[in-house]
């Protein structure tokens, strides 16, 4: 097999079941004598519950069983966050399963039916009376923290979660020295995931063995199995977590939901299979969102365009309670990466983490670092408009320039590698940034409105050290293991704890194992998201599944190819330092037609007729990789927009990317995850939000309400790449899971904001809908 | 998501169905479902019985008669797209019908269903409106025909009562010589018409001698638009003058605009004329 | 209240005894092995519940089971023939046209429709075809491209057997 398999955009073997409807996702699991649970979610955004009343319900054709919060108290522990943020002043409000004294957020579950069928279960929710005294409520993190607000949990004064701070360089003496000071408030408006598959749950205990297998949408199939355990007391070793085909997560299914413990509660009370599955109003209201952060930056520079210096404060909405990571998103992800490409001398943020009555936030594809980017990326933009430069110069003169092994920044970061000047240089030259320019003011001489937008980004992905995790209170390890097993034939079984879940690393795993050790990536099976049959592994996400676990796999492939080198030695009577190996094939230097095939080896390790002496039978090794530092993919992106100024319509005509994540496995796979980050990054941008209203209802309920990005409002995303390979990493990757996310929000928005510089525009809220838009050209006084 | 119960009558006649509806008050007739169904998901309506008018042969299809179109009500919206005797004859029904939905929601929804219902941002009703159309209705008292102005009558509310069921819709066909055009800018998420504008131009000796203007999406009942109307009679039917006719849109329009988390009343009213614009601009392209 | 159904599904009769409020999504759903064809939302917005009904692309969560009582019903497991991918199938494949999947089943059939009305569109026609199916991982760029490649495909396919 030629080693020309990594870097080859090779087919994904997960499709033929995915394309022919074989593929089984959590709600496709029916097993014998299986009974349908249903969440009773709560109306008011806020209130006490006076009663509820489950009788009639608990009589209703085919119920089994209405358990109210009374029931779950006692049996179930408070839902966990796992991300104790140190320094913070961290207050983590009890967070029960099924409420029962109060309501803090619609969706807020109540109740939960069993029924025969789900329709009977739905028709049962209807005929639960529930008093409550609706409380004044508050969605708004800013206003959540002022000193009227509604409260939300006995013994947290104003509301706050968490106050956090990250500054370096002296920031003060930047500010005061400033030549330059521009400023913006930013709201980084609260979203949906909108993963396609919906949230769903099978549980099945075994009352007599103590034993359950648990199928869930989850994007961690580990840490849901520990976390189960502690909330529902079955022993770790009698808990089995599957996560099945999952239908995308985008940080939704990190956590582990109150309705999964509830869905394993009455499995163990009834002992029949329980599935519970979430309709899409439901996930609306009750499956985390992200962002929701109001953001108040400055930034300082030097009249040539210098940044000498970038202050904030951050208001996070963190919902009625902290999800499963939600503490680190807007603080660790978030705060550590204000400084971005640049080489910035003093930064400073506060950030004030806040319980509102809304929907729980979690990590949304990104997390913590679109926020970041925006912020810096919109203030460039903001300088360069100030000092009457070309934002690509202003960008210029700050850009870290290029290194290959280390770099400190002002956060207290050590980047791994970055080209910045490169990407940037290759996005300009692709887009024909100055032909753009042109372009734009002839269509500004026509009336026309044209803009260019432009961000650079750099992410922190491949998390992380476990000893960091540590240091920053993340309630588990960061490292990844992975088994590769040679059969007799030369087939290989791969076990890794990771949990991809739409991105494709069957493929680019079988491609690792394949280049590493010169077998066809079509002998190389890979198993994932089962807790029984595969090792420990931290999960898919913050774009770590194939810098931390694809290291993990191309150490083990190492250490298999040690071992068969030792035994190929023994077969070829040759000394160890005497093999040569090229693409499967062990032999004496220079005798690669008398060698000994990798398959050969693994059939004489698995036989072990003629084993080198003190060398194991088999041809099997694991491997726990834990990275010595994060990986700092980046990039530059660019957009073209026209806007319409009668109606305040955004066209987007252009969106290209250049991105960096080193050396890809699988660049058609690559590709694939910057379209679709790119994509949802736009949606930000222009299209989507959740609303609450003052009383903390969802306005936007439904996919009729909330509107996500579709195929006919956009356009052909160009996409480039340069390769800078992380040097800690034993393939040099990085990850490119959130790239396209990170960066494009802010790409689009610079280039609204560019089109409608001339009437004076500097700022509108996003998303940039048409009336929005419209709206900001009537006060600008212009057209 | 789960629909409460109901019964179901899957009834062969038009008098059937009738019968239906006068023995269970209060029953739902399904056509395409493509309005109703929802509605039954989201439990917002809890019919007792549905009576499944779906495979009347007698309600679909779409005939010339004359000066008329006859549209039967279980036309779907898909057949009106790609209807050649819409093209000929009444070509904004067909280019509106086309951007309703999503193909497959197309496939499923009908005329009928879709005007009974009478969502003021939906695209039929509107085109209807400025094509004067008419509505036949058989009720308990036998078949009466509707015009267009007083088929639509609120919100959600129409001519239609209890007992009755929409069999037709019948448009005169287009003159020679008559453009016609549907202008939508439609909601991202549902891809309803937040605003929506039907038109009609006829032209003799250069200047325009009728015009017909429908505003959908704005006001809680698509409204015809007079004012524009007279603006363009006796004017050319094009660049200025169909710019100063469009502007006068907000004088048809009156104060009760829709307005909502998207796009509110204020927004509405101010950007109806560009809408108003594009369909006259392309309703006179179109004229020859 | 039940009311008797028979649905031809992917070629074999399915005879049973409906509630009239039971989805045609959940009631192909509900029979053993079958699936593929997927829930996506509540207010016909996504179209992962696409199929073929009597040959044309409809939403099955927004038809009643008995609306379909009679009719020929294709799902995404009924669309390769004699082992063979149906080139929309083998075209998602081949141009990265997925990812998690879940969406896929649906913008299968929305693109089996749209090929039906519109055997040789542009990519702007492909992407009002599928104004209708909500895709969250790929942009919808690969689908796009997975769509033109099975039209040429089907095309092909076409003129070889005029031809021939």
């Amino acid at each position: 097999m030629s080693s020309k398999i990594f870097g080859s955009g090779i087919r994904r073997r997960e499709d033929p079941r995915l394309v022919t409807g074989g593929a089984a996702y959590t709600d496709d699991i029916t097993l014998p004598g299986m009974v349908y649970a249903a969440m009773l979610r709560s109306p008011h955004a806020h209130a006490r519950i006076d009663d509820v009343d489950v009788s009639a319900a608990a009589a209703a054709e085919g119920v089994l069983a209405v358990y109210p919060g009374a029931d779950t108290e006692d049996a179930l522990q408070p839902v966990p966050t796992a991300w104790l943020l140190p320094d913070s002043d961290l207050q983590v409000a009890p967070y029960p399963a099924i409420a029962k004294d109060t309501v803090r957020y619609v969706g807020d579950i109540v109740a939960v039916v069993v029924a025969e069928s789900r329709y009977q279960a739905y028709d049962a929710l209807d005929l639960i009376a529930v008093d409550y005294d609706p409380l004044p409520a508050v969605t708004h993190p800013q206003q959540a923290t002022e000193p009227d607000a509604p409260q939300l949990h006995e013994g947290i004064s104003g509301n706050q979660a968490l106050h956090w701070t990250v500054a370096g360089g002296d920031i003060d003496a930047a500010f005061a020295d400033a030549e330059v000071v521009v400023k913006e408030r930013i709201v980084q408006q609260r979203l949906i995931p909108n993963a396609m598959e919906t949230r769903a749950a099978v549980a099945q205990y075994r009352q007599a063995s103590g034993e359950l297998t648990f199928w869930n949408t989850t994007q961690n199939p580990h840490i849901a199995r520990f976390i189960c355990s502690a909330v529902t007391g079955i022993p770790e070793d009698r808990l089995r977590v599957i996560a099945p085909e999952v239908g995308g997560g985008f940080g939704s299914k990190i956590a582990v939901y109150p309705a999964d413990f509830v869905t394993i509660f009455c499995s163990m009370r009834l002992g029949r299979p329980v599935k519970w599955t979430e309709t899409r109003s439901e996930n609306y209201q009750a499956t985390t969102h992200g962002r929701d952060h109001v953001q108040e930056v400055e930034l300082a520079a030097t009249k040539d365009g210098k940044i000498t210096g970038l202050r904030c404060t951050v208001w996070a909405g963190l919902g009625a309670y902290l999800s499963t990571a939600a503490p680190g998103i807007p603080t660790i992800l978030h705060g550590l990466m204000l400084s971005g490409v640049y080489d910035i001398p003093a930064v400073k943020e506060d950030v004030f983490g806040a319980y509102t009555n809304a929907t729980p936030v979690e990590a949304y594809r990104g997390a913590g670092r679109p926020e970041a980017t925006f912020m810096l990326e919109r203030l460039v933009d903001k300088l360069a408009n100030e000092l009457e430069m070309d934002p690509a110069e202003v960008r210029r003169r700050n850009l870290i320039p290029r290194f290959e092994d280390g770099h400190d920044v002002i956060t207290g970061l050590t980047y791994d590698s970055g080209d910045y000047p490169a990407a940037l240089d290759k996005l300009l030259d692709h887009a024909g940034y100055d032909d753009l320019r042109r372009q734009q003011a002839e269509a500004r001489n026509e009336g026309r409105y044209l803009g260019i937008g432009l961000s650079t980004y750099v992410e922190i992905c491949g998390l992380g050290p476990s000893q960091v995790a540590g240091a920053i209170g993340f309630q588990g390890g960061l490292w990844e293991s992975a088994i590769i097993r040679f059969h007799p034939s030369g087939k290989v079984h791969v076990f890794i704890g990771a949990s991809p879940h739409g991105q494709g690393e069957e493929t680019t795993f079988a491609q690792i194992v394949a280049s590493e050790v010169g077998v066809s990536p079509e002998d190389v099976r890979v198993f994932h998201g089962d807790t029984d049959n595969t090792p420990m592994g931290w999960g898919t996400y913050g774009s770590r599944t194939t810098a931390v676990g694809g290291a993990a796999l191309a150490l083990t492939a190492r250490k298999i190819k040690e071992k068969a080198k030792i035994v190929a030695a023994h077969l070829l009577e040759a000394a160890v330092e005497d093999i040569d190996y090229e693409d499967g094939n062990f032999f004496v230097k220079g005798s690669p037609d008398r060698g000994k095939t990798i398959q050969d080896i693994a059939l004489m390790a698995n036989v072990s007729w003629d084993m080198p002496e003190g060398v194991e039978s088999g041809l099997e090794a694991s491997t726990f990789y834990d990275p010595p530092n994060f990986t700092f993919p980046f990039g530059a992106h660019l957009a073209v927009v026209e806007v319409h100024p009668q109606t305040g319509q955004v066209k987007l005509e252009r969106y290209i990317a250049v991105d960096d994540c080193g050396p890809q496995i699988n660049p058609v796979i690559v590709a694939g995850q910057v379209h679709g980050g790119v994509v949802q990054g736009i949606g930000q941008a222009l299209w989507e939000e959740a609303v609450y209203d003052d009383s903390g209802q969802l306005v936007t309920g439904t996919m009729l309400d909330y509107a996500m990005p579709r195929a006919d409002r956009l356009p052909e995303i160009e996409v480039l790449s340069t390769v800078t390979p992380s040097p800690h990493h034993p393939i040099g990757v990085k990850g490119i899971g959130e790239a396209g996310t990170i960066a494009s929000t802010v790409t689009v928005y610079n280039a609204v904001l560019d089109a409608l510089q001339p009437l004076g525009v500097d700022s509108v809220a996003m998303p940039l809908t048409p009336e929005r838009v419209w709206r900001a050209i009537q006060e600008s006084g212009g057209d | 998501m789960f629909a409460p119960r109901f019964g179901y009558h899957r009834v062969s006649s038009v008098a059937e169905a009738g019968a239906l509806l006068r023995e269970h008050p209060g029953a739902k007739l399904l056509a395409g479902g493509h309005s109703l169904i929802p509605v039954l998901k989201l439990r917002l309506a809890e019919p007792p019985a549905l009576i499944d008018i779906g495979r009347l042969a007698e309600l679909k299809g779409i005939s010339v008669e004359g000066e008329a179109v006859r549209i039967g009500a279980l036309t779907t919206h898909a057949e009106l797209a790609a209807s050649a005797d819409l093209e000929e004859h009444a070509p904004a029904l067909a280019e509106a019908a086309g951007m309703i939905g999503d193909p497959a929601v197309r496939n499923r929804g009908t005329i009928g269903g879709n005007v009974a219902h009478a969502d003021p941002a939906s695209d039929l009703p509107t085109v209807l409106l400025a094509l004067d159309a008419s509505f036949e209705i058989v009720g308990a008292d036998g078949e009466r025909t509707v015009a267009a102005a007083d088929f639509f009558q609120g919100m959600m509310a129409t001519a239609l009562g209890d007992d009755d069921l929409l069999t037709a819709v019948v448009l005169p066909a287009r003159p020679p010589g008559q453009g016609q055009a549907y202008a939508k800018f439609a909601h991202p998420a549902s891809r309803y018409a937040v605003i929506g504008v039907a038109a009609t131009l006829e032209v003799n000796d250069g200047v325009c001698s009728a015009a017909a203007v429908a505003a959908g999406g704005l006001v809680p009942v698509p409204t015809r638009a007079p004012s524009v109307e007279q603006a363009l009679v006796g004017e050319p039917a094009a660049g200025d003058a169909i710019a100063t006719a469009a502007s006068q849109i907000g004088t048809d329009l009156g104060d009760d605009l829709i307005g909502d988390l998207f796009a509110s009343a204020e927004y509405r009213k101010a950007v109806a004329g560009v809408y108003v614009q594009q369909a006259l601009a392309t309703a006179a392209e179109r004229i020859g | 209240m039940k009311v008797p159904v028979s649905i031809q599904i992917n070629g074999r009769l399915y005879e049973s005894e409906v509630e009239p409020r039971k989805l045609l999504v959940h009631f192909i759903r509900d029979l053993d092995n079958l699936t593929g064809t997927k829930v996506g939302c509540d207010t016909s917005q996504c179209g992962a519940c696409t199929v073929l009904l009597d040959g044309v692309a409809v939403k099955s969560c927004t038809c009643l089971a008995v609306q379909a009582d009679g009719a020929e019903v294709t799902t995404i497991e009924g669309l390769a023939q004699n082992g063979e991918l149906h080139p929309l199938q083998e075209a998602f494949w081949n141009k990265h046209g997925l990812q998690c999947g879940f969406c896929t089943p649906g913008m299968i059939f929305a693109s089996h429709e749209l090929l039906r009305t519109n055997p040789d569109p542009t990519d702007e026609e492909i992407r009002h075809g599928l104004e209708g199916n909500l895709c969250r991982c790929t942009g919808y760029q690969n689908i796009v491209r997975s769509v033109r490649e099975a039209a040429d495909i089907m095309n092909a396919d076409t003129q070889d057997g005029g031809e021939g």
